[in-house]
């Protein structure tokens, strides 16, 4: 699904941050991604849904070349991925349930009235579809934004840092949705530095745990 | 990705998603801007009116400028001043030379009534003509391309010393020309509301796009094409600069219209508007206000779009 190898990554001509990762995400994985603060977690995320692209090495996103595609097949590349952020962004304009129709909107295909009304209730938010997203709690941002996420049943989901601003129940609560997802055979990769959170997945989901440190991408071990 | 890609966002493309109905309300994605949308209405109605007067200006200029080049093209005159024992003779001596002069369709003497009508501004009813040593006129009218004015001119020197060949060249072409002018100002006048309502339209689809930065990056986030992302912003600035055109428009045909009406005495002030099918011209300008909008918004849509990845 996603092959990265060797790639490298700096931001203008400054050094590397990241420098010769490989990794390969299959269908049904769920991997979490750790490290300290500013070691460049989001930035590895963002290469995965060409938000950026990298100095060097190969990407092969769903049979393609990242680096080969045009504007509009990066836009269809996302459309493969659901993205979640620490700090998600929505049109503050548009009710909850248009957020999350959003994707179904621009894509031009039908909006699908059954299955937004499935997603708020398997993100708890039936009672919000009506309301603006500036009226909602950190966790119910969070959950609306997956459920944004998921509505094109994306390959992938891309979680960054989504519980940092939530409680261990909301925290768990969104985990929760993410295996689920995950069930499905959809791969999951989720960025945190809770390991905590990464220890309570493990005994729900075979989850592998990467970590970044000294730029490389390494597989952590058993001193989580 | 290659630095022509955003090419693609090609002005088919985008004009064929603008003239589809909105049915999936992917123009909702971008917030309403109320003194946005309202400034750019009135801008756009605004220029319109100016260019409904420039496009009058421009067309009663041409029309000026063509009666005036075509009614005085056409006629000429050969003033006789003689004493009066030989008037007559150089009368008919001219009468012949104008007669034999190829390029001249008719030459027929302004009878006395005719003169003192033309005196009557000056010397008043009671003029009596016949006592006062007034000239013969003899009004020449032109065949096909015209006779030669400098070979008459010498001929009736040299048959009819009193006669003097009056093409009005002298004091037609500095009108003309001056029409002409006033025309070419209509125009550039056109031109100059044109791209300032382009200016306007940019600047107010420019601050649309920043101000709505934040929506751009969540609808490039999950997988908006670039098509889309413009199309809603383009379709909205579109429809408001055609729109308000439409009202500027409207206004400017109404003022028109209410000016009064052509008279002799008005001349070129009165004549300021629009004849018969003249009246669709302004049709037009709704029509290029909207066609500003689209290539503004694009144009500023492909510059914001650029910098989001």
């Amino acid at each position: 699904m996603i092959e990265m190898q060797n790639l490298s990554f700096g931001y203008g001509a400054s050094e590397p941050l990241l420098a010769d990762m490989s990794l390969s995400l299959q269908p049904g994985s769920f991997h979490f991604l750790t490290g300290p603060s500013g070691s460049g977690k989001t930035t590895f995320l963002r290469l995965c849904y060409a938000d950026l692209l990298p100095r060097s090495g190969r990407m092969i996103a769903f049979g393609q070349d990242v680096s080969q595609l045009s504007r509009d097949g990066i836009a269809a590349l996302r459309r493969k991925v659901g993205v979640v952020h620490q700090d998600p962004q929505f049109l503050d304009h548009m009710p909850v349930a248009d957020n999350i129709a959003l994707p179904q909107i621009v894509a031009g295909g039908p909006v699908d009235t059954d299955v937004i009304r499935d997603l708020l209730d398997w993100v708890q938010l039936r009672q919000h579809g009506g309301a603006l997203p500036p009226s909602l709690s950190g966790g119910e941002r969070q959950r609306a934004a997956l459920a944004r996420a998921v509505i094109m049943t994306p390959e992938l989901v891309i979680a960054d840092e989504p519980t940092g601003n939530l409680d261990w129940e909301m925290s768990m609560r969104l985990l929760d949705l993410l295996i689920e997802f995950n069930q499905a055979d959809k791969a999951v990769l989720f960025a945190t530095h809770d390991l905590n959170l990464i220890r309570a997945a493990k005994q729900r989901v075979q989850a592998r745990v990467l970590r970044i440190a000294g730029k490389r991408l390494q597989l952590a071990g058993a001193d989580l | 990705m290659k630095h022509g890609e955003l090419k693609s966002l090609d002005l088919a493309a985008l004009w064929q998603g603008l003239r589809r109905p909105d049915p999936m309300g992917t123009d909702r994605v971008v917030p309403p801007t109320g003194i946005t949308a309202q400034l750019t209405v009135f801008a756009a109605a605004a220029m319109a009116f100016l260019a409904v007067f420039a496009l009058a200006l421009a067309l009663a200029t041409g029309r000026l400028a063509e009666r005036w080049s075509n009614e005085l093209a056409q006629t000429v005159t050969v003033r006789i001043s003689a004493p009066t024992e030989q008037m007559d003779q150089q009368t008919a001596t001219v009468m012949e030379v104008l007669r034999t002069t190829p390029g001249i369709a008719d030459a027929k003497q302004l009878p006395d009534s005719e003169v003192e009508k033309l005196l009557e501004p000056w010397f008043g009813p009671d003029v009596p003509v016949e006592v006062l040593p007034i000239p013969r006129l003899i009004e020449v009218s032109e065949a096909g391309e015209g006779f030669d004015a400098e070979a008459l001119r010498l001929r009736l020197q040299g048959e009819a010393p009193g006669a003097v060949l009056d093409d009005h060249t002298r004091w037609r072409e500095p009108l003309v020309r001056a029409a002409g002018r006033l025309r070419v100002l209509g125009l550039v006048s056109l031109l100059l509301i044109a791209a300032t309502s382009g200016a306007m339209i940019t600047l107010a689809a420019k601050a649309a796009l920043a101000a709505n930065g934040q929506v751009i990056r969540v609808l490039r986030l999950i997988g908006a094409r670039d098509i889309t992302i413009a199309t809603a912003f383009v379709r909205r600035f579109t429809r408001r600069a055609a729109a308000g055109a439409a009202i500027g428009t409207v206004l400017g045909m109404i003022a028109i219209w209410a000016l009064p009406s052509v008279d002799e005495a008005g001349g070129f002030l009165t004549g300021l508007g629009f004849q018969g099918w003249g009246w669709l011209w302004p049709v037009l300008i709704p029509l290029a206000a909207g066609l500003i909008g689209f290539v503004a918004t694009r144009s500023a849509a492909l510059r914001m779009l650029r910098e989001v990845r």
